[in-house]
């Protein structure tokens, strides 16, 4: 059933056919098709409708560039990926492809009724249409032209594919592996260079796969392509990859290239990922991406059946297809007279050359003479005809002094052009490489390079395949001898007589009274020259707002195809040279990429790394509720039996306050400060005064900025004279840790003092409330506990269940407290001792939202809760930690700038509802008066608010201007239910004096 | 192309010391250790089960068996008397495995961005560097072998991602 | 992904490293000796410079040492990179740590 199939020819397979199906209908291909070629076998042309009019569309291209048959190819409901070029789609048994953007069914598309209302959608068609009124905007316009001008759908379900990350690094990476690349990536890798070489497509070869006839070194081309290749895999310095996409030139010398491992596969093994992202850093990149044919730009030249001559010549000759049983072709360049020729020993009938340039040249004329095809000089097409097919095409005649005349009516269902080839220079572009205007070929080349790299062969303006074999072993040998590597290599001998592939970008010249039909400069955008002719009517006159305005080239696919014949029209339009006019950048990908290979391993569990402590799993078992803190796993409360988190809270701080309480600290950040300099290091790091802090004595340090705002904080215990174990909030750890370095490094590199984290080498097990000395009294040796020998604030060493103990005697509830610090692996078996030395005691496991309420109660901050940034120590009442006659320390010069000591400043302080009943929201305004109306006057926020337990009714902490000086006073909270009522009081709410904490 | 020859060891619990001082007290240091000099950036020097990694200009990672760890540090303050040091026992801060085989560099590299070929990360080199999110230090003991060292924290991610990646490689199509 | 050649270890992925902002920026000494004004400029004003400029790197996942770096800002190619309390190596821009 595939009636356009080569009797014989093609690299496809003949004995492997293969089922697959489009838009629901079955189809017969071979191996070794694309979709593209295997439905154009099946003699189907109609592979999409357009972004913006739904116009039907074909296939334009064979290759990468194809900017009409986009489609969605799906395994799955999960499986299934949109806007797919199927081009290079390779199928398999079984594929289900869909076409896109048309509606009910391809052939009846209800949204075409927009081709119609043309004069509706001109250039800038979202500006200028639906600017107004703004309501309808939203609620009509926007959502139905979304839903219109789509492009596929991506799936709903999370993806099931596994995708993969490399980095790698090569001496030369060689991008494409036509005739150029495959002779720099020989040349290089005979020279000795660890060689890279990547191909976007399945087979290796470019160019050269369309080529059968060509003779290299005596052999034809897909022999010598084999021993090629062969070749180089068997080198144990070379690394090929094809399907492999270089997407990307990053700076340095790092490319991204995306490696399709299994789409290709009709049953992908389950391990298997669907794509793998390499990231490339090579010491010298060898640019071999060919070149790209042009479209003509002419009225109907969008109609299925209408296709760039290298494509139809690249079906025939490496799929074996015909790609229509009469074909008219349109030569503004030699390669049309190639294609021709081709065609018409493959079995296809060409009515007519259509030459549209001023002079074709005599060996072309000459090989279509030889070949019995007619040529028709000095042509221009005026229209085409056919719904869903081209029928016919309407040829003018270019008269001398330029005006043109009716001429012939051709029937066809092929109409097959060629404008000539654009190097692909994106990649050059992308790296910031300068672009070069040639004037006798009419296309742009890389100019001065910004990376080391280098391109070759059809990617540089080289024409023809001896050209390319020669220029691509130079470049091999030059990027292998700038690494180094010195080595001779002779370029390939090829005999062919080959025609030059120059043509003029542009419009074909129309009559000026014209109708209106659309000409297509960008296929994927639906832009006509019309469309670019409109733009610079209007005003715009540098390219890069005709491109915006126009969004031609904004496609996914770059304007591959549209760039530079839009470059032309405008110059042409504006009479001025294309260099004046410019040329938009390059973006990158150079074909799209999926998000599933750029995430790469970044994804569910594995998206961050998840930090346990070294009692995780007892908590977990206990079933522990946890939150995240950073990168943390934090145990926040522990329900019992059917418990929500408030009561399971609740009944956490009673027992603190009533009992004891275990708690997991081992997340705050540790840092050892150690060295004859620590204490003039802390000196000028933290507010306080640490000279006057004797070895085995701990100080709730303040860390400021040099900008004087509070930083982090933390409890900081003198070891030993010249050894200081600082600790840190849990989310600060990195940072403090950086700031330490900086200054240590960077400012005082005298002071003979050094850091080490040593948080993950401590497990912490805070024991808090009155029975906790009582706990662990009987677990501990070689510390006496006692009140008088281990004062609030102490730290000593010894042991606890044979383990080694750094124990603190602090605080954060409120409660007496100790903090078990023992080596991480001892974690688990000391807090399961603990646990049951305790229960007797009534001791009680509670989690960081208990351990939130009881600093609460005490009025005690928690840096990036209740400060912001902005706050001083004397903002929120640490002004009397700062060692005052210290000569210097971070913060203190600004600390003494006029804003610091301003009034006004907003201050900490308590906040009870008058009514005692209403708990404030963590965030919400504090104003002085009731009943103001928008825009009030805020005078602070509420930074935290808890229901206390202790005190039976919930309290707040708040930032309020002039605070300290408020209390007692009444202010308000204005909530959409109406304004609270609010007193101010002091920041602590539970046992002012200390008793508890110095129990 | 890639084949899943590699192997994953998680080694043995060791006394690990941070050390940071000048290059006198570092010759001490070594000294103490029974190690050669060696002031050589991101190079390891190791003796018996003895090693010493060069991580900064200022700061070694001093590896050595478990059951030294009370003579080693005894050794270590009579030998840096006099030099001013900072010497931090890390021993559970970290964990370490080993990763050996024709493809370790391969297992590595997926989410490791240094140049592992022999030339560009000699036997004997060693470095802080990431694998993926997490920092790690690695460590080329053999042309084939590679000695991790991973917070203990992030061991579990590290050693995911490590089986994930190994039997991707291991999947053919 | 920009390649750094940190003075310690050689060239290294950017991965490894932490920006610093920009370079040669002295503390004053001791801070109350300045205005407020000098003060605030010291905290908060900075070049920005398009073209060359010093700014400092640190490998932190690497050596951890912070160092001084001649990058231009609108090409990221690196002139050189150098070790705190060195002078600009091209000579330029002020002559402080």
């Amino acid at each position: 059933m595939m009636a356009w199939r080569a009797a014989h020819g093609g690299r496809v397979d003949r004995s492997r056919p293969i089922e697959f199906s489009f838009d629901g209908r079955s189809y017969r291909g071979l191996a070794g098709d694309t979709l593209a070629s295997a439905l154009l076998a099946n003699g189907v042309h109609l592979l999409g409708r357009s972004f913006k009019y739904h116009r039907p569309r074909g296939l334009l291209s064979a290759g990468s560039e194809e900017p009409n048959a986009l489609v969605t190819v799906a395994r799955d409901a999960a499986r299934s990926a949109p806007n797919l070029r199927a081009t290079q789609v390779e199928i398999y048994d079984g594929l289900r492809a869909h076409s896109q953007n048309r509606w009910p069914s391809l052939a009846w598309d209800l949204g075409s009724v927009s081709n119609w209302l043309a004069p509706l959608f001109p250039a800038g068609f979202y500006y200028k249409t639906f600017m107004w009124p703004r309501f309808a905007w939203h609620r009509w316009y926007e959502p139905r032209i979304r839903a219109a001008a789509g492009l596929g759908r991506a799936p709903v379900g999370a993806d099931p594919d596994g995708y993969a990350q490399r980095f790698a690094h090569c001496d030369v990476l060689v991008i494409g592996a036509g005739a150029a690349g495959l002779a720099a990536a020989a040349a290089a890798a005979r020279s000795g260079a660890r060689v890279i070489l990547c191909d976007e497509q399945a087979e290796m070869g470019g160019g050269l796969l369309d080529e059968p006839a060509a003779k290299i070194d005596g052999v034809n081309s897909a022999a010598w392509l084999k021993a090629t290749i062969g070749q180089l895999g068997l080198q144990a310095n070379v690394t090929l990859l094809p399907r492999t996409t270089a997407f990307g030139y990053f700076p340095h010398n790092m490319l991204g290239l995306c490696e399709r491992l299994s789409d290709h596969l009709d049953a992908p093994p389950p391990d298997l990922p669907r794509e793998r992202l390499w990231q490339v850093r090579a010491r010298e990149v060898v640019l071999a991406s060919g070149a790209i044919e042009r479209p003509l730009v002419f009225p109907g030249n969008d109609r299925p059946g209408v296709m760039l001559a290298s494509a139809a010549r690249s079906y025939l000759n490496r799929y074996g297809v015909r790609v229509g049983s009469r074909a008219v072709v349109l030569a503004g360049s030699d390669a049309a007279y190639a294609a021709a020729l081709d065609l018409q020993v493959g079995g296809v009938a060409v009515s007519a050359i259509a030459d549209v340039r001023p002079e074709p040249s005599a060996p072309a004329l000459a090989a279509a003479r030889t070949a019995g095809i007619r040529v028709i000089q000095g042509a221009t097409v005026l229209a085409t005809a056919g719904r869903l097919r081209i029928r016919n095409v309407t040829l003018g005649t270019v008269r001398p002094g330029g005006t043109i005349g009716r001429g012939e009516i051709l029937a066809c269902d092929a109409l097959l052009m060629s404008g000539g080839f654009t190097p692909s220079i994106h990649l050059h572009s992308q790296s910031r490489g300068k672009l070069l205007w040639r004037e006798a070929e009419r296309f742009f080349v890389p100019g001065a390079t910004a990376e080391r790299e280098r391109s070759a062969g059809a990617a540089r303006g080289l024409d023809g395949l001896g050209a390319a074999l020669e220029d691509g072993t130079q470049a091999g040998l030059a990027a292998a001898a700038a690494c180094g590597f010195r080595g001779s290599a002779t370029p390939p001998l090829v005999a062919t007589n080959e025609l030059s592939s120059r043509g003029a970008p542009g419009a074909l010249p129309q009559p000026g009274h014209a109708a209106p039909a659309k000409a297509f400069v960008d296929w994927q955008n639906d832009v006509t020259s019309r469309d670019l002719e409109l733009a610079m009517r209007e005003g715009f006159s540098s390219i890069e707002h005709i491109k915006r305005y126009t969004t031609t080239g904004m496609a996914t696919d770059q304007g591959k195809t549209s760039g530079l014949n839009a470059l032309g029209i405008v110059a042409h339009g504006s009479a001025r040279a294309v260099p004046e006019v410019g040329l938009t950048t390059f973006r990158m990908p150079y074909t799209p990429v999926s998000f599933g290979v750029l995430a790469g391993y970044d994804r569910g569990q594995q998206f961050d790394p998840v930090r346990r402590t070294p009692m995780h799993d007892w908590a977990s078992a206990r079933g522990a509720v946890f939150e995240d803190v950073g990168m943390w796993k934090r145990a926040r409360y522990f329900p019992q039996g059917a418990e929500d988190m408030h009561a399971a809270v609740a009944r956490e701080c009673r027992s603190v306050r009533g009992a004891c309480g275990l708690f997991d600290a081992s997340t705050l950040g540790k840092i050892e400060v150690v060295g004859p300099g620590a204490t003039e290091f802390m000196n000028r790091m933290y507010v306080n005064n640490w000279t006057s802090l004797a070895p085995g004595r701990a100080r709730y340090g303040v860390l400021l900025r040099d900008d004087g705002f509070i930083y982090d904080d933390g409890v900081v215990a003198r070891l030993a004279d010249d050894r200081y174990h600082v600790t840190t909030t849990t989310g600060g750890a990195a940072r403090v840790l950086q700031l330490m370095e900086d200054y240590r490094q960077s400012e005082w590199p005298e002071l003979k003092v050094w850091l080490t984290s040593t948080t993950e080498q401590w497990a912490v097990i805070a024991v808090q409330g009155p029975r906790a000395r009582d706990v662990i009294a009987p677990l501990v040796a070689g510390v006496d506990l006692s009140a008088g020998a281990l004062a609030h604030m102490s730290v000593a060493r010894g042991t606890i269940c044979g383990a080694p103990l750094l124990l603190f005697r602090v605080s954060f509830s409120g409660e007496l407290g100790f903090e078990i610090n023992v080596p991480a692996d001892n974690g688990t078996a000391v807090w399961e001792a603990v646990y049951a030395a305790g229960q007797s005691h009534g001791i009680t496991p509670y989690g960081t939202e208990a351990m939130h309420v009881l600093r609460a109660e005490k009025g005690f901050i928690i840096v990036g809760q209740d400060t912001d940034g902005t706050v001083t120590p004397d903002d929120v009442g640490l002004a009397w930690a700062i060692g005052k006659a210290k000569p210097d320390f971070l913060g203190k010069r600004s600390l003494a700038r006029p804003a610091m000591r301003a009034p006004g400043r907003k201050q900490l302080v308590g906040l009870l509802s008058v009514d005692r009943s209403r708990l404030l929201e963590e965030g919400a305004q504090v104003v002085a008066n009731a009943g103001q109306t928008p825009p009030m006057q805020i005078i602070g926020h509420v930074t935290s608010a808890y229901a206390s337990p202790t005190l039976g009714h919930p309290i707040a902490l708040a930032m309020v201007a002039d605070g300290r000086a408020r209390v007692g006073q009444t202010l308000f909270v204005p909530m959409p239910g109406g304004d609270i009522a609010v007193e101010v009081t002091s920041p602590v709410f539970y046992d002012r004096e200390g008793a508890h904490l110095n129990g | 192309m890639a084949d899943a020859t590699a192997w994953l060891h998680p080694l043995p619990g060791a006394t690990r010391l941070s050390f940071c001082g000048d290059e006198a007290a570092q010759d001490a240091a070594a000294a103490a250790l029974g190690l050669p000099s060696s002031a050589m950036p991101c190079r390891a020097v190791s003796v018996g089960g003895r090693a010493s990694l060069w991580l900064g200009p200022e700061e070694r990672l001093l590896l050595a068996p478990l059951n030294e760890r009370a003579q080693l540090l005894a050794s270590l303050e009579a030998g840096l008397a006099g030099h001013a040091h900072s010497l931090v026992d890390i021993s559970q801060r970290q964990l370490a495995f080993e990763l050996r085989g024709p493809n370790a560099s391969l297992l590595l590299n997926a989410q490791c961005p240094l140049d592992l070929a022999l030339e560009a990360f000699p036997v004997d080199m060693c470095t802080r560097t990431v694998y993926a999110k997490s920092e790690i230090v690695l460590w080329r003991t053999a042309a084939d072998r590679f000695h991790v060292e991973v917070w203990r924290s992030f061991s579990d991610y590290v050693l995911t991602l490590l089986h994930a990646v190994a039997r991707e490689l291991s999947a053919r199509p | 992904m920009l390649l750094i050649h940190c003075p310690y270890c050689g060239p290294r992925p950017e991965l490894e490293f932490s920006y610093g902002g920009e370079a040669h920026i002295a503390r004053p000494s001791p801070p109350e000796s300045v205005s407020a004004d000098d003060w605030v400029a010291f905290l908060y004003l900075r070049a920005n410079r398009r073209g060359l400029q010093a700014e400092r790197w640190r490998h932190v996942r690497g050596c951890a040492r912070f160092f001084n770096a001649l990058r231009d800002t609108t090409t990221d190619q690196f002139l050189a990179t150098y070790r705190c309390g060195e002078p600009r190596p091209d000579g330029g821009g002020s002559a402080s740590p």
